[in-house]
Formats: C-alpha cells, structure tokens, sequence
C-alpha cells in the first residue's frame, strides 16, 4: 500500500521533471536562431551596410539602405491605411453586442486572421498590380494592410470592451455627442490596449514576405516613390539567403539582424506599454 | 462655454456612426472580395479541371495537365508531421504555464520566450533552417540510409512545428487555467496526485479547447509560405516517404506564381490559393467556435 | 468578348480598392492625402524602367544596368524572377521590358496578342556544376550520361558509367542529388532542349520547355537557388549558368559535343558555338552545336519589349529612354560581357539586333533613326 503511493508520488514528480524538461526545450531553437543572427550580423553591420545600395552580383561590398527605406515606407503607409479603418471598425464591434452586421463582420475579422499571406498577395496582384500596370510600393503596402487589420480590429474591441459603460453614461450626462464621448473619453482611456495591438501588427507585418513577392517586386536602388517598385528587408533576406554567394549572405543575415532587432523592439515596447499604461479599474 | 450650432452637431454624429457602419462593412466586403477574386480567377480550371484536380498526379506545365495532388500531399504531409512534432512541447508548456507555475519569474521568462518565438519572421526561421538545420538533418540521413538532401518535407515539419508551437500553447494555457479550483480541489481531497489530477481533471476538462487550440496552430501550419519554400525542396514529384523533397499549395504559388504564362496555369495556381483559403477559413471558424463555446 | 470582360474585371478591382483607400483616407482626420495623390506623379517619372525576366543573364545586367546608371543617371530596376516571369509580366503590361533566354512559344505569342521583338543580349552557356569535395579534375559528361542522370536512371557517383568517361578520377560513393529550377526558366529551356535533341528518351518522357515536371531531384529558385543548392549540398549535380558557376568557384564538367570532344564552358567556347548566321528575327537554338570547339549547351538571351511602345498611356520619351538602353546594352554594354563570362554578340548579331530595335514604333514612328 505504502509503496503504491511512493510510486504514485513519484510519478507524479517524473511526469512534472518531463513536463518541464519539454517546456523548455523550445528555448534552443530560439537561442540558435538569435545566436546565429547576431553572430553573422554584427560582423557585417558597419555604416556602409546602412547607406549604400547593393553592388552588382558577385561584386563585394554594398548594404541594404533601399531595403531599410522600402521596408519602413511599405509599413508606414500600410499603417496609414489600416490603423484608422481597424480602430473604427473595432469600435463599431465593441459598440454593437449582436446584431446581423456585426456578427458577420465579426466574423470576416476572424476568417482575415486565418487567411494565408500568400493568398493577400495573389488577390492584390489582381486588385492593385494588374489595374494600375505596375508593380508598386502601395500594392505591398496594401496587401500588408489587410494582414495589419484583424489584429487591430480584435485590439481595439477587446479593449473597448473591457471599459466600463459608466465611464460612457457620464460623459454622455454631461451632455456631450456620442462621437465626442467616443473619440474624447473612451479612445484615450483604451489607448494602450490599441496601441499594444497596432504595434503588434506593426510587428507581424514587418517580417511578412509572402504578400509582397507579387505586389511590392523589389528594387536595386533607394526609391521613396510607392507607386515605383519596393524593396524590402524581406524580401531581400529571401532572396539572398538562397543564392550562393557568400557576399549576398552576409548581407542577409545582417538585414536579418536588423529586422530582428526592430521586431523585438517593438514587441518590448508593447510590453512596457501595457504594463505602465494597463488602465485598472 | 460657447454652444455649437445644434444641426451641425446632429450632422457630425450620423457622419460618426455611418463611418462606423462603413468601416464594418468593408470588412465584410473585404473577406468576400478576397474569396469572389479567387473564385473568378480560377474559374477557367475549375471549367477545365473539375474535380480531377485534386486527385490528377501530375503537374506538368510542358504538356498542359495540372494536378494539384503533389502538393495536397505535401501540404498535409508537412502540416501534420509539424503538429504531431509539435503537441508535446506545445501541450507541455500549456500544462507548466497553466498548473504547474501560472506565476513567478520562471513563467514569465518562458511566456516571454514563447513571445518571441511567435515573433521571429517567417523567413528568417527559413534562413536560419537552411543555414542550420539541413546540415543537421542530412547528417541524419545519411546515418539511417536514406538519399542525404538534407533539404525536404522533415526539414520543413520541424520548422513549421517550431513557428506553431506558440499558437497552440497560449491558447492551452488560457484553456486549462480556467478549470475551476474546486473540481481540482475535488481530486486532491480524494488523494491524487499532480499528475493524476492532469490526467484524470485538467485534460479531460479542457479537452475540446486544447483541440481548438491545436487546430488553430494547423491553420498556421497549412498556409505557412516562406520558411516552407525555403527548405522543402520545391519538387512536384509526389513524395515517397517524409525525407523526400515536396511541395506544399502555398510554396508552389510562391515559385510559379510570377511566371505562370498559361491562363491554365495561372488558374490552376490560383484554385490553389483559393483551396487554402477555403481551408483555412473552415478551421479557423471551427476553432474559433469551439473556444467561444469553451468560454461561456 | 474575351478582352474586355477582362477590362471590365480590371476596372472592377480597381474600384474596389479605390473606395478602401478612399474610405481609409476619409477616416484618417487629413494630413494622410498625400499618399493617393502620388499614384498620378508617379506614372510620369521618366527617371526610371522597370525589367523582369531571365536569372541567367542577370549578373550581366547588374552590372551593365548599374555601369548605364553611372553614365546616364536613368535607374534600370531588373528583378531576376525567372524568363517565365519576364514573359508573364510583359504580358500583363507590368514590366516596360522581359528578358527570357527562350523566344515566346506559340501560346505565349497567342496570349500577348500583338508584335513583340526578340533582341538578342548576348549568349552564355549552361554550365553542369557538381558539389563532390573529394573530386579535384573536372568531370567529363557524355550527352547519354547526362540524360540518364537527369532521368534518376543513375543514382550514385560510384555508378560505372560514369566512372568509364572518368577513368583516373577517384569517384566517391555518394547518392547524387539533382538540383533543378522550381520556377519557370530559359535556362531549364536550353539544358532541355539540348537533352531533347541527344537522347530520344528524354524526349518521350519528359521533353522540352521552360518549366518541367521533373522526374527527380530539388528544386532552386533562379540560377541563384539552383547554385545555392548545390554549393549547399554534396553530393549535388545542377544546371546553372556558367557565371554563377565562375564567380562562386564552384567546379563544372565537361560536355562531350557533337563532335566527340568533351569541351569546358568559356567565352571562347561559347563564342564558337554562337558564332552562326542569325534569322532576321534572331531567334535561333544554340544547342548541341556543329562547331568543332563549340561548348553544346549554350544560348542567347533577348531582351523582349513591344513592337508598339505607345501602349498603356506611355510617353513617348519612356520607350525612347528603353530603346536607348538596349541600344547601349548591344554596343558598349558588350565589354561587359567577356569578365562576366558571357559570349558578346558578333559583328553579324549586332547588326541583325540594330534592325530589330530600330522597327520599334512610338504610334507607328520609328523610334531609333
């Protein structure tokens, strides 16, 4: 008897050793990933890696600034388009419990979530690159916006959710307009919880290839113009990680660096973000 | 405090709450504008095709036949071995975050790391399998006996499993953080032990949440692009065991999508996108359901 | 009929996005106008072509794009997606210029639907590079060897037969690992087409095109994949283009020609094997050639633009800023070519190229006088 429940606690305790040797097993790949991006990185980063575009193949020598500008251009202006229309639409969700529209459109919100990046890409190649006769930076831009929406959107409503309906009732006994009450009261209040999200999105999008392979196309050198061409950091780190030569490698693994770092950043930030700013009610 | 003009107020407040109507509306048009687009672009081969799409076995650009049954079997070859790869970690972290230790410096440390492993981008896992992984894995291979690519639908499960781990173990955790003490506190008083209660309370309990949340991670896996084409090998050939090279829908797009100059071709690329995207949606509706049921 | 539901399912998405941006606009207080506007100016910007096409030319390219850049301040962006891609995109207006180092087929000529020129760039050869770090002499290949290895019909180095073209060379037993291209290539063209011409089997069983079913091995994306697969992995044979193979020192073997001499790939004989009599049209296979010294797996790249340039409300300085370009590239351009290890065109090609080009029309005027 005694003996049974010796092996029955020290199952448990072997069981609880396995669980958590499993658990944390995920830091190896994580720790490899970062220790080779850092290692191959930071012996290719040097100021020229920031100002200059590439060289001709086989050619040593050259960076990445038309990626570091494309990247950041194509992210801005798919902030631009999706951060309002997400905060709005998030709104309106939070606003309306259940009714036709907003369970539908809930719904949309969450089959955008699932949809492949890939598949962004094919559709704005078709709504965007095929119209206008070009390949373009705001074809990328698009296509990022719609993998930008659904985070936003979840972000926003999750948030205005958790409000409280007396902070609305009194801003609304005091006489102001709905929108006012909205836009003044209940925005700031629920701003860290946006934020949070729209810099997840930020985030999630910045490392996103699949959606400009067809829309954003790449681009030798700087361009600021979103109706030309792109090149992104991406797209680059794709494109040279699979070529042979060793100059395109270290290129890529220092744009992966960077790309990396940016990522990171803005993951720490939202962190801070929700911690200092978290409203408690 | 001066008093604004009344009717210019009434204008501003429809103006609000019809932008607002607006914005959930283009939602809605958008995700149905995403599917018409892929249903009319692909039209020509699903008039063409039929239903011997799926099941043709040959994806031949030269001679004209398209058979998109390579690439079903790579796709859910690759998906699986990742979520079969996959479940014991992601399980395993959802059981320590959410039993074993819900706080505490030990906690936050792996929540952070699931964090980041969720926000690493696709291609860089990619890059970092090529440069890192294949090495490994042919070494493996040629070990057991099998033609040393290195680079194939193994290689391709472990980083998929890897990128997907996060999804399923955040969603087990919040699930099985929400079994009720007193159904715990039940068994405890009957004198079973951590691990009984896991196997005999907790599991049982979250069951269908942890099935939400795993499906949700092969929604994940299914459409995944970049990490995939990088190290699968990209042959259309269908794969004879899970060393082979492959091809999964999404990494056949990503290589042949700017160059498919048959209108055949090209529709039959794009019923693909379209196939993944009806897949997806159907998972993630269910799964979404299933947590929402979960929940209330 | 076809054409323009095509137009009105154009118009239709273009509308759809108007209104999204449109809307998106609206909702973003003002300050944010200025993205939309750019779309219009930008069409207009004369300081820039856009090019996609072949990856087996691309190393050339760069570096004449970037040379012309240097001379002229006009940027050339060049994406390397394939000749495939080049074609595609041409076809669908989204690129002022394809370059594809196989002519349009019959059915791309069909789909395209009016004039295109074919204006020869250069030729370069097919080079079959190896990733065996024990094998210090270049291998020799024979067509039937070739065929067979491409077939999965022979599986290891150790094979025999290859070892009775390779007496003296210490193969090792190593499964040999085909790398192939995953995306539609001119370059998979030529080495199929040569393998067509050699070996009747090859051409029952998998024949000749852009992009094959292949029956065995990995796939690369780009001469640039291809090579980075097989510098990556031992064991590995593939089909890349002769500068990829030079500037990453990666080994090549010899290939038996028509005429019984096996031949490594170079300049001079990829010279021999284009220096023929070009059609007036310079769409001509290079493969498998008569030459005694001729290199049997070579071919020319054609830059591939509109015969009508004014299409698409282009401006009549645009097309005459791209034909300008490919006039420099098969003049100047050319002395580019031999440290890049590309065959330049001859004499003969050059003038043949010159009156291809000047029969490009800006609203039924030539353009170059």
């Amino acid at each position: 008897m005694k003996s049974n429940i010796n092996y029955r606690i020290n199952k448990s305790l072997f069981i609880k050793g396995f669980i958590i040797f499993l658990a944390f097993l995920i830091t190896l790949p994580l720790v490899s990933i970062i220790y080779y991006v850092a290692k191959e990185g930071f012996a290719t980063i040097n100021w020229n890696f920031f100002i200059s575009v590439p060289k001709p193949v086989g050619e040593v020598g050259g960076g990445i600034a038309n990626a570091l500008v494309g990247s950041l251009i194509l992210v801005v202006v798919a902030s631009i388009i999706a951060i309002p229309v997400g905060i709005m639409c998030g709104i309106y969700l939070s606003e309306n419990g259940e009714n036709k529209l907003s369970y539908y459109t809930r719904l949309a919100v969450d089959i955008l979530q699932g949809v492949p990046s890939i598949v962004v890409g094919i559709v704005i190649y078709f709504w965007v690159v095929k119209p206008t006769g070009s390949f373009s930076g705001l074809s990328g831009s698009i296509a990022l916006s719609i993998m930008m929406l659904p985070i936003v959107i979840r972000s926003t409503e999750e948030t205005l959710k958790l409000i409280p309906s007396t902070l609305k009732e009194a801003g609304l006994a005091l006489g102001l307009p709905y929108y006012k009450v909205m836009i003044k009261v209940i925005l700031p209040v629920g701003m860290s919880g946006i934020l949070s999200g729209v810099m997840l999105s930020i985030a999630r999008v910045a490392g996103e290839t699949a959606p400009l392979l067809f829309t954003a196309f790449g681009n030798p050198y700087l361009n600021t113009n979103i109706a030309k061409p792109m090149q992104s950091l991406p797209l680059l780190i794709f494109n040279y990680a699979t070529s042979p030569y060793d100059e395109w490698h270290n290129l890529a693994w220092g744009a992966s660096l960077i790309l990396l770092i940016c990522i990171l950043l803005l993951n720490l930030f939202t962190k801070l973000l929700t911690r200092r700013w978290k409203v408690q009610f | 405090m001066r008093q604004k003009d009344p009717g210019l107020q009434v204008k501003y407040e429809m103006l609000f709450s019809r932008t607002l109507v607006i914005t959930a509306l283009l939602i809605l048009i958008l995700v149905i504008g995403l599917f018409l687009t892929l249903l009319l672009e692909s039209l020509p081969s699903i008039q063409h095709l039929g239903f011997g799409f799926l099941f043709g076995k040959t994806w031949d650009p030269v001679s004209n036949v398209y058979g998109a049954y390579p690439f079903l079997v790579g796709t859910l070859l690759t998906s699986f071995l990742a979520l079969i790869i996959s479940i014991p970690f992601s399980m395993a972290i959802a059981i320590f975050l959410g039993e074993y230790q819900p706080t505490g410096a030990l906690s936050a440390f792996l929540k952070n790391i699931i964090e980041l492993i969720a926000a690493v981008p696709s291609v860089i896992y990619g890059f970092w399998g090529l440069i890192v992984l294949v090495p490994l894995v042919r070494s493996l291979e040629s070990k057991i006996g099998v033609v040393p690519y290195g680079i194939g639908i193994f290689t391709a499960s472990i980083i998929l499993a890897i990128m997907i781990i996060p999804y399923a173990a955040s969603l087990g955790r919040e699930m099985i953080s929400m079994v009720p003490a007193q159904l715990k506190e039940g068994a405890y008083s009957l004198g079973a032990t951590r691990y009984e209660v896991i196997k005999a309370v907790i599991i049982p309990y979250t069951k269908s949440g942890l099935f939400a949340g795993i499906l949700l991670s092969l929604g994940r896996a299914l459409g995944e692009t970049m990490a995939v084409t990088m190290v699968i090998g990209n042959s259309s050939i269908i794969p004879t065991n899970i060393f082979a090279p492959g091809n999964t829908m999404a990494s056949v797009i990503a290589n042949e999508f700017t160059e498919a100059d048959r209108s055949l071709y090209l529709s039959a690329l794009i019923e693909l996108g379209m196939l993944l995207f009806l897949v997806t949606v159907v998972i993630n509706v269910i799964g979404k359901r299933i947590i929402k049921g979960f929940n209330t | 009929m076809n054409k323009q539901l095509l137009n009105v399912k154009n118009a239709l998405y273009a509308g759809v996005i108007l209104t999204a941006v449109g809307f998106s606009a609206c909702n973003s207080n003002s300050g944010h106008e200025g993205t939309q506007d750019s779309t219009e100016t930008a069409t207009t910007d004369k300081n820039a072509l856009l090019g996609a096409g072949s990856t087996f030319v691309y190393p050339l390219f760069s570096k004449q794009f970037s040379e012309y850049n240097k001379a002229t301040g006009l940027k050339v962006n060049y994406q390397s997606i394939g000749s495939g891609g080049g074609i595609l995109q041409l076809t669908n207006k989204t690129v002022d210029f394809g370059d594809s180092d196989a002519p349009l087929n019959e059915e791309q000529t069909k789909k395209i639907g009016v004039d295109v020129l074919h204006i020869p760039m250069c030729s370069g050869a097919v080079v079959l590079s190896y990733n065996l770090p024990e094998v210090k002499t270049a291998l020799k290949l024979t067509p039937a060897l070739l065929s067979d290895i491409f077939l999965g019909k022979i599986k290891t180095w150790k094979d025999p037969k290859i070892a009775a073209a390779n007496t003296g060379v210490n193969l090792p037993d190593m499964p040999i690992v085909i790398a192939h291209r995953s995306d539609g290539s001119g370059t998979t063209n030529i080495f199929t087409t040569y393998l067509t011409k050699v070996s009747p089997e090859w051409t029952s069983k998998v024949g000749a095109g852009s992009s094959i079913n292949w029956p065995a091995g990995l796939g690369g994306k780009g001469n640039e994949g291809v090579a980075g697969l097989i510098k990556q992995t031992p064991g590995a044979i593939g089909y890349i283009e002769l500068a990829y193979a030079m500037q990453n020192k990666m080994p090549f073997a010899s290939i038996q020609n028509k005429s019984g001499k096996f031949i490594a790939a170079s300049v001079a004989s990829t010279s021999a094997a284009s220096n023929i009599k070009l059609p007036a049209d310079s769409k001509v296979s290079l493969s498998n050639t008569d030459a005694a010294d001729g290199y049997p797996i070579s071919g020319f790249t054609w830059a591939i633009i509109y015969k009508e340039q004014n299409y698409n409300n282009r401006t009549a300085e645009k097309s005459e800023a791209l034909l300008k370009l490919l006039w420099w590239n098969i003049h100047e351009g050319q002395k580019f070519c031999e440290t890049l290890h590309y065959a330049p065109l001859s004499p003969a090609a050059i003038s043949v190229a010159e009156t291809i080009l000047k029969s490009a029309t800006f609203g039924g005027k030539a353009i170059l006088k």
